[in-house]
């Protein structure tokens, strides 16, 4: 790890809270989202799904559809190639069935028409002969043998013998000897939790708009977090190279790791070369849920041995997690995850991914730790009310720091955790009064961040301003962020840098917007362009004074002589050099390209208070702040907003939000009706205290901060039901027929 | 079906377009009309993305058939600044960094100025149960609620 | 689909009575559109009653409040007269969807699209109001009780359009209060729901009580048992307590995605408890 990036510095750009550039277009609608565009001759493609959670395709019959007026193209799982990679053919195969629909929603055929009517028309001519299958949609039931198995021949040669075969793969991370330790504490508790799948919810359903040409050019334009990862995926289903097809990402309406993979991409691509037309697929909400990514749910069992005084003897988790119908690796992060924020002698965690009849999962926020760090901090809480201590004290007592062996392997370098929850201690918010009826609850989170393949190319204007050019979708503000960074390292105002995000022709290979990277890794990248652009700017001025280059360094903004030795010559400015460029040798830029490491993990702490209504078992939420090491915020605003908007989402995880399927295998809600997202009514403000405690592996000391804050409201919030309501629940959500149950109404 | 031809006023000047009868006016105002402005998050009026006004009332555009608009009048994000003079609530909403992704935005703003007009001086949660129809999933409403509260102070004068 | 804006009553009735497939009415159509868009329904035939003069106004009479069937429930809870006499009835109305949900929706839909957890069919149906139907056969009056028929199904007839609902007179000292139960604090369908209306003495005892229940049954039911118990006391725990045993008694709820049978029938006796109250209080009395 590249550890030694960061250097202690005075910001005079970044910290600012600018007007981020594409303001301006997103509050007047100017703003082009995925299903803004258009194209000549545009066709619109719509997508058949099937009905049966799991059913074999004994065959489908498309003539009559293909016959209809208006009808273009039609499409199903035998347009596609055989693909050879496991990877590519799970994707392939979830973007369009093959022999089997593994889920109810699942795509089974395609059609592209003349317009929306005739498209819906031509669906209802398709005829899919399918015999049904038994299914299983619980993870609990998946797990034990005997139940349908939903993938033959997929797992992995460590799954333990005498597992159904829906067991994909299985992990195990930790240390020390956990029986030892349990044997040490004064009390053990061990609980059974369970969590519901929830979705990203973003508010833009999937769009994509494709044009393959007759030469074997594409164009497809999509809303995603990683246009290049697009072009990959989609390369490999078409059998296309890459350099043939340019993947344009459009303003992107939230991701939060459900746009990190291809639902509709490849669909559109190949209808629209079968059609030779272009080919518009925008989802409806009820195929957004049904067959996009939504997170694994989970069976947990967590055990963990506590001192009389707070220290924690062994910790010890079992972790099934349940991606729907492929395998999934989401259950490892979950398991290295747990035990994260503690600094523990002997612990262990165990995990296994099931196969159950549900759509594939994606990405979400921190995905797997919020489910298995909600069982940890529910159990951590347990004992601290069982010994009555304090939970901010007993959490400080065990917290990693550095130095720290983390339960899954590395040893923490500097780290914020117990910054945070000294800062947490001390906020009014923790010893303000309660009412009675109100509770209390704390939580940690973590996330271990990403750094990634990254690439940045930096243009000096003659009239001197910058232009720089990135490859990461700007999901909330990064790209106010990036060019904060580029002003900072040229010494110029932040109002002088335009960041474009550019398509996959313009730029090098980028790693999705994912894994709180972008900030970090593509800031990284930035400013090590800057860097390049500022020794080219250097050799110019040397040129011009007739010195050595070294003999020239860069401050605030202009290149002076670097010292009395190399003569004396007032500073030029970036725009002065920048102005006499075509007579010093061309245009000057500066260009970095990058596989970023040196990710900061970052922690978290939530307080929040509630009240349970004991009539009705309805939670509200009155007030809750939110505690996190950002490592240097580069733009404070955004910063808050994403922790503001992890804990909203935490909060209707673990209130109301829940996939439900029914006994027939089918999806209940698929609708914002009835898949129930926070509305503002339900909101108290969301406080936030940004703690900075700069990454070692960063210039300016940058961590991410996208995911973490998702992770803490869980327990949090449950830990706070446990203390007004007197009441342990462990399943979420904690939906008030649930509360009201186990009130014993 | 036999398309109809419908005449109505949008952001102030007449307009005149053909639509499928049921064809709704957010498809009408997107697909027709080039207004892409108002967006379509569920098409069931449950996330206020496609929010607008007709005839002055704050409503789902993914609810009203585009027949519907025959006569009325309609106002959009589109018509919402001034020339290239920002609404206070736009301005606002830049300044409180109120929007990440901003796919929720234009039906956000456009219902505070609906809420506005009616209520100059709403309470924190007068604002909130007014704007419970627009999910917004980035932000936690948290910012979105204190730039609707700038921009009302700022046109009241305060 | 073929459109129509009707500009009588008796030309609406008509049209759909003539048409031989599916029709629907078009009120707010914020259950219409979301029915079509889910591909629930694929009329042929939309009449659109909004343009019929008068549908959309609010008019006393006799002593009570006559709505059209085109009132969107904004603009019935924008008046000051039908809130101060049917504060229940009103409220019941407003919980409908969003505000933008209000700038349309409309109670004659709400009631015609007979979901048993319709907001605002309680409150009509506790107030005794009635409804004004045109047919092809010309009009008739209706009480609102007698209109949903389980899950989406009405009694009305083919071709037949209600064009206004009559919410009556009633006493000094009396008035209504609805509450429902939903996860959120907003834009969610009623888990279970409770309308109250109470006409109280001069000393604020209950003289006349009507308790009615929204989403535990396919139709919202009357709570006779629960509206004797309240008549002759001030609403005393004790009364609170039986009465809500007895709208336990009349549950007859499913389990679905939204609730569970047990969840739904308590629920429904702790909301009619505090509707009762919150009535109570309007009405005058002392609590
Ligand atoms: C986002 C959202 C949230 C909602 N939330 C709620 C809620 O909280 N509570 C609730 O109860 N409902 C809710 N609804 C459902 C709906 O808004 C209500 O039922 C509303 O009252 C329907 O009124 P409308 O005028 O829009 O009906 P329309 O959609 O116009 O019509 C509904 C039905 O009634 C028929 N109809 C309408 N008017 C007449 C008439 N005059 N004569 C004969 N038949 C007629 C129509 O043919 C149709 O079958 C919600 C809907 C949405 C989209
Ligand atoms: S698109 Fe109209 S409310 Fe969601
Ligand atoms: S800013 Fe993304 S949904 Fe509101």
């Amino acid at each position: 790890m590249s550890l030694d990036e960061y250097r202690k510095r005075e910001f005079k750009q970044v910290g600012q809270r600018v007007r981020r550039p594409d303001g301006v277009d997103k509050v007047t609608g100017r703003a082009m989202y995925g299903a803004d565009a258009t194209a000549p001759g545009m066709l619109v493609g719509r997508i058949l799904r099937s009905p049966h959670a799991h059913a074999r395709i004994r065959g489908i019959d498309t003539s009559a559809a293909e016959a209809l007026k208006g009808v273009k193209a039609v499409l199903t799982g035998a347009d596609l190639p055989a693909q050879e990679d496991d990877f590519i053919r799970d994707v392939q195969d979830n973007c369009m069935a093959r022999d089997k629909a593994l889920y109810d929603g699942h795509a089974v055929a395609a059609v592209a028409a003349v317009d929306a009517a005739t498209a819906r028309a031509a669906l209802k001519l398709i005829k899919v002969d399918y015999e049904v299958l038994p299914h299983v949609t619980d993870v609990d039931v998946a797990i034990k043998p005997g139940a349908p198995v939903v993938q033959k021949g997929r797992s992995l040669e460590n799954v333990p013998a005498g597992m159904s075969e829906n067991v994909t793969s299985h992990c195990e991370f930790g240390h020390g000897d956990p029986a030892a330790g349990f044997a040490r504490a004064d009390h053990v508790v061990e609980r059974h939790f369970r969590t519901a799948a929830t979705h990203q919810g973003y508010i833009e359903p999937h769009a994509a708009l494709a044009s393959v040409t007759s030469d074997g050019k594409a164009e497809l334009w999509c809303c995603t977090q990683g246009q290049f990862f697009v072009r990959t995926l989609c390369a490999a289903i078409m059998g296309m190279e890459a350099s043939q097809l340019r993947v344009t990402a459009s303003e992107i309406g939230g991701g939060f790791g459900g746009k990190t993979t291809v639902f509709i991409e490849p669909v559109a691509l190949a209808l629209s070369r079968k059609a030779g037309r272009p080919v518009k697929i925008v989802m409806t909400r009820d195929e957004v849920f049904r067959a996009t990514g939504p997170t694994v749910h989970t069976s947990t069992d967590v055990k963990i041995g506590m001192t009389k005084d707070g220290r924690i003897t062994a910790a010890e988790a079992h972790l099934r997690y349940s991606g729907g119908a492929f395998p999934c690796g989401t259950v490892d992060m979950g398991a290295q995850a747990a035990f994260a924020a503690y600094d523990l002698e002997h612990v262990r965690t165990y995990g296994w991914n099931v196969l159950t009849n549900r759509p594939k999962e994606a990405a979400y926020r921190a995905p797997g730790a919020p489910q298995s760090i909600y069982a940890v901090e529910s159990v951590v809480d347990e004992l601290c009310q069982h010994f009555g201590l304090d939970p901010i004290d007993v959490r400080l007592k065990n917290a990693a720091r550095k130095g720290t062996k983390s339960s899954y392997g590395p040893t923490f370098p500097d780290i914020g955790l117990i910054a945070t929850l000294e800062a947490a201690k001390k906020h009014p918010h923790y010893s303000a009064p309660l009412q009675p009826g109100q509770g209390r609850g704390i939580s940690c989170g973590f996330w271990f961040n990403f750094g990634g393949n990254s690439c940045v190319s930096l243009n000096i204007n003659t009239d001197g301003t910058v232009g720089v050019t990135e490859g990461n979708p700007d999901i909330g503000g990064s790209r106010a962020s990036i060019s904060l960074m580029a002003a900072e390292e040229l010494g110029i105002e932040y109002d002088r840098v335009r960041t474009i995000v550019a398509d996959t022709s313009s730029l090098g290979y980028n790693d999705v917007t994912d894994g709180s990277r972008v900030t970090f890794a593509v800031g990284l990248a930035t400013i090590k362009a800057a860097r390049e652009a500022v020794r080219v700017m250097c050799g110019r001025a040397a040129k011009i004074w007739g010195i050595d280059a070294e003999a020239v360094e860069w401050k605030d903004g202009a290149a002076v002589p670097a010292g009395p030795n190399a003569g004396k010559f007032p500073p030029m400015s970036l725009a002065e050099i920048a102005a006499v460029s075509f007579e010093t040798g061309g245009p000057i830029a500066g260009h970095h390209e990058v596989n970023v490491d040196g990710a900061g993990v970052s922690f978290g702490v939530h307080i929040v208070d509630v009240e349970v209504d004991k009539e009705t078992g309805q939670t509200t939420v009155l007030r809750y702040t939110v505690f996190q090491d950002a490592g240097k915020a580069v733009h404070p605003s955004y910063v808050e907003g994403q922790m503001q908007g992890g804990a909203v989402q935490g909060i209707g995880w673990a209130l109301n939000e829940e996939y439900i399927y029914g006994a027939d295998g089918r999806l209940q809600n698929p609708g914002f009706l009835d898949y129930r997202v926070p509305v503002a009514s339900d909101l108290p403000m969301i406080d936030t205290v940004i703690l900075e405690i700069p990454n070692p592996g960063h210039p300016y000391g940058v961590r991410g901060v996208g995911e973490t804050g998702i992770v803490p409201p869980l327990a949090a919030i449950s830990n706070a039901v446990s203390r007004s309501a007197g009441i342990r629940l462990s399943e979420l959500p904690m939906s008030p027929p649930r509360v009201l149950k186990a009130l014993g109404g | 079906m036999k398309s109809i031809p419908v005449s109505t006023t949008i952001n102030g000047d007449a307009c005149e377009f053909l639509c499928a009868p049921d064809e709704t006016l957010l498809d009408a105002l997107r697909n027709r009309l080039g207004l892409t402005g108002a967006k379509e998050g569920c098409g069931t009026g449950d996330c206020g993305a496609c929010s607008v006004t007709l005839n002055g009332r704050l409503v789902c555009s993914c609810l009203v058939l585009g027949v519907e608009a025959e006569g009325a009048e309609i106002t959009t994000i589109e018509g919402m600044a001034d020339g290239d003079e920002l609404h206070p609530l736009q301005r606002h909403f830049i300044d409180h960094a109120a929007l990440q992704c901003g796919v929720c935005t234009p039906g956000i703003l456009v219902a505070a100025k609906a809420l506005l007009e009616k209520n100059p001086e709403p309470s924190d949660e007068e604002v909130r149960y007014w704007l419970a129809g627009n999910l917004c999933r980035c932000t936690g409403y948290d910012k979105i609620i204190r730039a609707v509260q700038a921009a009302a102070a700022e046109m009241r004068g305060a | 689909m073929r459109y129509l804006a009707a500009t009588t009553a008796r030309e609406a009735a008509e049209a759909l009575a003539a048409e031989a497939g599916v029709t629907r009415v078009l009120a707010g159509g914020t259950d219409v559109l979301v029915q079509m868009k889910a591909g629930l329904v694929e009329p042929d035939l939309v009449v659109d009653i909004k343009k019929i003069p008068g549908i959309a106004t609010i008019t006393p009479e006799a002593g009570g409040f006559r709505i059209g069937a085109a009132v969107a429930n904004a603009v019935l809870g924008e008046h000051e007269g039908v809130r101060a006499l049917w504060p229940g009835v009103v409220e019941g109305a407003n919980l409908i969807g969003s505000t933008q949900v209000q700038g349309r929706c409309t109670m004659a839909g709400n009631l015609c699209n007979a979901s048993p957890a319709g907001d605002a069919a309680p409150g009509l149906v506790a107030a005794n109001a009635v409804a004004r139907i045109a047919g092809p056969e010309g009009e008739r009056d209706c009480p609102v009780a007698d209109i949903p028929a389980g899950p989406g199904k009405t009694t009305l007839k083919k071709g037949e359009v209600i064009t206004s609902i009559l919410l009556p007179a009633r006493p000094a000292r009396a008035s209504d209060a609805y509450l429902r139960f939903i996860p959120r604090t907003e834009m969610d369908i009623a888990v279970a729901s409770a309308a109250v209306s109470l006409e109280l003495d001069a000393d604020g005892t209950v003289k006349a009580a009507r308790v009615v229940l929204g989403a535990v049954a396919p139709t919202v039911v009357v709570a006779e048992d629960a509206g004797r118990t309240l008549v002759g006391t001030k609403l005393d725990e004790a009364t609170l307590a039986k009465m809500a045993k007895a709208c336990e008694a009349v549950c007859k709820p499913i389990d679905d995605k939204r609730g569970t049978v047990a969840f739904r029938t308590k629920t429904a006796g702790t909301l009619a408890k505090r509707a009762a109250l919150i009535a109570y209080a309007r009405a005058g009395g002392a609590k």
